[in-house]
C-alpha cells in the first residue's frame, strides 16, 4: 500500500505519531499526480512547490511540539472555483485568463489555519456549469474507473483526484449535484452540506441561492472531518449561519436502532437503471439488518424539480456572471468601442454551456415573460422545499439514489442539453430546498462502474447522514475498491 | 415555447454576447427545446403559493458600516488587463470634438 491510498484519518494518526513525515506523504501524493494527471486531466493547475514547502514547515512545527489539527499535513486538493491568493483561480474558463487573486476565500483561509498541505487546483465545468465536466476550457476529466467515461460534473476533477490518491480529500461546491453526482459515478464520498453551513465568500458564485461548499473524502469521517474544519459562520457571508459546529465525529456509530429511514417513492420510477436500482435496494436491507426501519414515503413535486432548477439557476447565473466584462480582470478582447469591448469579451470568453445559460436567465427575467417562469418556478420551488418539511415530519433520513445511470461516455450527452440536464433528476431537490445530502459509494455496475447512495437529512444536521453512512460503510467494503490505473 | 433566431439576437444583445449566426441557430433550438420542457410546470396550480426566492429563515443584520482597510490598489490593479496612473483604462466612450 501506497502513502496516497491512506484516508485522512489514518495518516493524521501516522503523521502524529511521528510514523511518517507529511513531505514524504506529500511526495507520495504528487509522484501519484505526476504519473497520472495526463490520463485524467484532473488538476487545472498542481502546486508542487509550496506544497513541499508547506508540508516540511508543518512537519517542523510537529517537531516543535505545536498543537497541530487533525488535518494538518494533509494533501488537499480545490476546485478551481475557490480563490486563492497568489495561485491562479479560472473557474476552468478562458474570460478568467490570467487571474491571481488577491485575497483567499474562507474555506482556502480556514484550511490553512488547520496547516493542510495544498497541492493543486481541480478542474471543473466551465463556472460549474455541467453535469460531466466537459464543459471546462481545460478539456474534459476523466473517470478513474474507465478513461473513455466522464467522473461527473461539475466538480469532476475533486471527485477523480480522490478516487485515484491525487489528494487525500477535495473541496467542490454543489449547485444542483455538483458534489454528489460525481460522488456516485467516481465512487467516493461527497457532502453538500445544509445552504448556510459553510461560507460562500471568495467562492465564484453560479447561483447565490443554490450554491453551496462541500468536502469530497475515501471515507464518510474523512468528509465529516472535511467539513468541520471549514464550517460555521462567517462575517464575510451573509447567508452563513450563526449556528454551532457540532464534533461530527461523536456521531459514527455503528447501529442504526432506532432511525427511521424515508424511502421517496418518486425515486424509483422509470428511467432508473436497472442494476443501480438492485444496488440501492440491496443497500436498503443492509440498512435494514443494520437496526434502521424503512418508512416508505412520497416527496409529490419530485418531477418538478428539474424543470424548477434550472429556471431558477440560470437567472441567477445570468445576473452573477454580469460581472465579466473585460474591464476589472481576465480576458479583455480588442474592440475600439466600450459596448464592443463587452460583447467581444463575453462572446469569445464564455464557452457554449455558460452562454446558453446566460441566455436562457435573460429570457426567463426579462419583461413580458419574469412571471411565466421565473416567478412560477420559485413557487415550484416552495412546494418542493414543502415535500421535504413534510417528510422530515415522519423518518430522520430519506434514502435514494443518487444517479439514474451509472458513468455515461464522454461526448455522449454534450450534444444535447436537455439530455444532459435530466443526468440530476436526483440531486436537485436538496439545492431548491437547502437541505444536506450525502453520497457515498453502495455498489459497481457489470462493468465495475460505480453506483451511489444519496442520503438526505434535515437543514444542519449533516450529523444524521453521518450516522447513517458511517454505520453502512462499516458494513459493506464498497468504499475499498480502488480504481486500476 | 418556441423562440427564433431574432429573439435570440435580441437576448444577445441584452446579456452582452456577441454570437455567430451559428450560434444563433443552435441557441434558438436548445432554448425552445429546454422551453418545452419547462412548460410542465404549468400543470400545477400555483396561484396561492408564495415564491421562495432563498432558503433562509432569518437573513442577519449588517455589520457596522465601519472604516476598514480594504485591497491595496497596486495589488489591484494586477489583474486589471489595462490601467494608467492608477486608473482603468477601456475604450473611448466619449469623443471630443
Amino acid at each position: 500500500m501506497e502513502l496516497y491510498d491512506l484516508t485522512i484519518s489514518e495518516a493524521s494518526q501516522k503523521l502524529q505519531s511521528k510514523e511518517i513525515s507529511s513531505e514524504e506523504l506529500t511526495q507520495s501524493v504528487l509522484k501519484r499526480i505526476e504519473a497520472t494527471q495526463k490520463q485524467l486531466n484532473s488538476f487545472i493547475t498542481i502546486t508542487k512547490e509550496a506544497a513541499l514547502l508547506q508540508a516540511k514547515k508543518v512537519d517542523e512545527k510537529r517537531k516543535r511540539g505545536d498543537a497541530l489539527s487533525a488535518l494538518a499535513g494533509i494533501p488537499i486538493g480545490l476546485k478551481d472555483i475557490f480563490l486563492t491568493q497568489g495561485i491562479r483561480t479560472t473557474c476552468a474558463s478562458k474570460i478568467l485568463e490570467g487571474f491571481i487573486p488577491a485575497y483567499d476565500s474562507t474555506v482556502t483561509a480556514r484550511l490553512k489555519k488547520n496547516d493542510v498541505v495544498l497541492v493543486g487546483k481541480l478542474n471543473m465545468d466551465e463556472f460549474a456549469m455541467g453535469s460531466s465536466n466537459e464543459n471546462s476550457f481545460f478539456g474534459p476529466v476523466k473517470n478513474p474507473w474507465d478513461l473513455e467515461r466522464t467522473p461527473g460534473g461539475s466538480s469532476g476533477g475533486s471527485a477523480a483526484a480522490v478516487a485515484s490518491g491525487q489528494c487525500l480529500g477535495a473541496f467542490g461546491t454543489d449547485t444542483g449535484g455538483s458534489i454528489r453526482l460525481p460522488a456516485s459515478l467516481s465512487s467516493v464520498v461527497g457532502l453538500k452540506p445544509t445552504y448556510g453551513r459553510v461560507s460562500r465568500y471568495g467562492v465564484i458564485a453560479f447561483a447565490s441561492s443554490l450554491d453551496q461548499v462541500g468536502p469530497f473524502g475515501k471515507t464518510v469521517l474523512d468528509t465529516a472531518l472535511l467539513l468541520k474544519s471549514v464550517a460555521g459562520e462567517d462575517a464575510y457571508d451573509a447567508t452563513s449561519v450563526r449556528k454551532p459546529v457540532p464534533n461530527y465525529e461523536q456521531f459514527l456509530k455503528k447501529d442504526l436502532k432506532g432511525v427511521k429511514l424515508g424511502i421517496p417513492k418518486e425515486y424509483f420510477s422509470k428511467g432508473l437503471n436497472s442494476q443501480v436500482e438492485a444496488s440501492v435496494q440491496k443497500a436498503l436491507s443492509d440498512l435494514k439488518s443494520l437496526g434502521a426501519s424503512l418508512i416508505e414515503i412520497s416527496l409529490p413535486h419530485t418531477a418538478y424539480a428539474i424543470p424548477t432548477y434550472y429556471l431558477v439557476c440560470t437567472a441567477e447565473a445570468s445576473s452573477n456572471l454580469a460581472r465579466y466584462d473585460g474591464v476589472k480582470y481576465g480576458y479583455r478582447a480588442e474592440a475600439t468601442s466600450l459596448a464592443e469591448m463587452y460583447a467581444k469579451t463575453r462572446g469569445q470568453g464564455f464557452g457554449a454551456e455558460v452562454k446558453r445559460r446566460i441566455m436562457l436567465g435573460t429570457f426567463v427575467l426579462s419583461s413580458g415573460y419574469y412571471d411565466a417562469y421565473y416567478k412560477k418556478a420559485s413557487q415550484v420551488r416552495t412546494l418542493l422545499k414543502k415535500d421535504f418539511e413534510d417528510a422530515f415530519l415522519k423518518c430522520d433520513v430519506i434514502v435514494t439514489p443518487s444517479s439514474p445511470t451509472t458513468a455515461f461516455k464522454i461526448g455522449e450527452k454534450i450534444e444535447d442539453p436537455l439530455t444532459m440536464y435530466l443526468t440530476d433528476v436526483f440531486t436537485t431537490s436538496a439545492n431548491l430546498a437547502g437541505i444536506p445530502g450525502l453520497v457515498l459509494p453502495c455498489g459497481f455496475d457489470d462493468q465495475n462502474l460505480p453506483i451511489g447512495l444519496q442520503l438526505l437529512g434535515p437543514y444542519f444536521q449533516e450529523e444524521k447522514l453521518f450516522h447513517v453512512g458511517h454505520a453502512y460503510e462499516q458494513a459493506t467494503e464498497w468504499h475499498k475498491r480502488k480504481p486500476k490505473l | 415555447m418556441k423562440i427564433d433566431p431574432s429573439q435570440v439576437r435580441h437576448l444577445a444583445k441584452l446579456a452582452w454576447l456577441e454570437l455567430s449566426d451559428v450560434e444563433i441557430e443552435k441557441y434558438a433550438k436548445d432554448l425552445s427545446a429546454i422551453l418545452d420542457y419547462v412548460d410542465q410546470l404549468n400543470v400545477l396550480d400555483t396561484k396561492t403559493v408564495q415564491p421562495t426566492y432563498h432558503v433562509m429563515k432569518h437573513l442577519k443584520p449588517g455589520r457596522q458600516d465601519e472604516v476598514r482597510p480594504s485591497l491595496n490598489l497596486d495589488t489591484f490593479l494586477e489583474n486589471v488587463p489595462q490601467h494608467q496612473e492608477g486608473a482603468i483604462q477601456v475604450p473611448k466612450i466619449i469623443e471630443i470634438t
